[in-house]
């Protein structure tokens, strides 16, 4: 697999949700890095952790496995999971390993944060 | 795939395309296919706890690249399985998109007819991915990756039961099994390549909670049956 790079920048959107960017891949590699925006953005007021992957360059296997944990640690603290700026092609991975069923897809940031609250 | 192009993601032409229903094209012989028509199942549809398997091997000795050793891992994938169990390669090999189907052996010396669809291949790895029926809802991902100029090899599952009666059979010795199955594959890719090597074990549950609303599963779980006498899988590429 490739070595991966990412960087992922955690913002308040109000009304509890919070917006974590992913810039770059996202591989099993880049777990302590998810795992430390989602600990940044997940505090005890957030209800909702809301992904952009508008500057999503590259996702391996590894990569949607991270997704699965990420979407548990959610659930698990009571936060829904959502996601914006998919391109087609991370639209048909959702829909092929059927992450869409869990993790709601905006077409917007708008959209996603209104649906966040 | 087809999602090709200037502005394609590098990683556009690993993934298979989503598919609505299994279909396999041409059944080998000695192989039965049980998935047609069935959906594929990740590790969010099953029923049972969530499990992160890793089985790790050294390759010590081998001298050969991540992509050298899964260039051979996919290409004699069936060779390296246990004895008993049978993988039935796609005829165009480990791509993504194409089925495989399996006649496996499980606890209480039933036999399992099942499949998976490879949902992701590059270089230096691929995840075959389970459909309704099979006992596991997830993937396994087999890589390769070098760390002070030595390649080891892993297979990672990540899955669930797929409905209560796989639960039980995990908890009543389907867990040992299935850690067994995969320490022998790398163990069997490691002599193949040459190499020494001791399997690595690593289990973490990822989600303890058990998914009632998905107990219904069962009624897709008909790929059991008692083994027959003039059928006797064994090791199977093309």
């Amino acid at each position: 697999m490739p070595e991966t790079t990412v960087s992922l920048e955690v913002r308040d959107a109000g009304g509890g949700a919070c917006i974590v960017g992913v810039r770059g891949e996202i591989t099993a590699a880049s777990e302590d890095a998810l795992m430390d925006a989602y600990a940044r953005a997940g505090g005890e007021d957030v209800k909702a952790i809301v992904l952009d992957f508008s500057e999503l360059g590259y996702m391996n296997s590894g990569g949607i496995g991270l997704l699965v944990t990420l979407l548990v640690r959610a659930n698990r603290a009571k936060q829904k999971l959502l996601a914006f700026g998919l391109n087609e092609h991370y639209r048909q991975i959702f829909e092929l390993t059927r992450l869409d069923e869990a993790i709601a897809i905006h077409a917007s940031e708008a959209d996603a944060v209104a649906a966040a609250h | 795939m087809s999602t090709t192009g200037a502005n394609s993601p590098r990683d556009a032409g690993n993934w298979a395309k989503p598919v609505a229903a299994l279909h396999v094209e041409g059944v080998p012989a000695g192989a039965r296919n049980l998935v047609e028509g069935k959906r594929l199942v990740g590790p969010l549809q099953g029923f049972g706890k969530m499990w992160q398997k890793t089985y790790r091997a050294r390759l010590e000795g081998a001298e050969l690249a991540p992509a050298e050793v899964i260039r051979e891992w996919k290409h004699n994938f069936p060779r390296f399985w246990p004895e008993g169990n049978a993988f039935y390669p796609p005829l165009t090999g480990i791509a993504p998109g194409e089925i495989a189907l399996i006649e496996a052996s499980v606890a209480g010396g039933l036999r399992l007819s099942t499949g998976v669809m490879v949902m992701y291949a590059d270089e230096e790895s691929f995840t075959l991915m389970t459909p309704q029926g099979h006992p596991l809802a997830g993937w396994v991902t087999f890589s390769a990756t070098m760390t002070d100029r030595v390649t080891t090899a892993q297979a990672q599952v990540l899955m669930r039961a797929q409905d209560p009666l796989s639960e039980l059979g995990l908890s009543l010795g389907g867990h040992g099994q299935e850690d067994r199955f995969w320490q022998q594959t790398l163990s069997n890719l490691a002599a193949h390549l040459g190499a020494e090597t001791v399997v690595e074990t690593q289990v973490t549950c990822v989600d303890r909670k058990r998914q009632w609303s998905k107990a219904g599963n069962v009624r897709h779980s008909s790929a059991l049956r008692f083994p027959v006498a003039a059928r006797n899988p064994r090791h199977t590429s093309r």
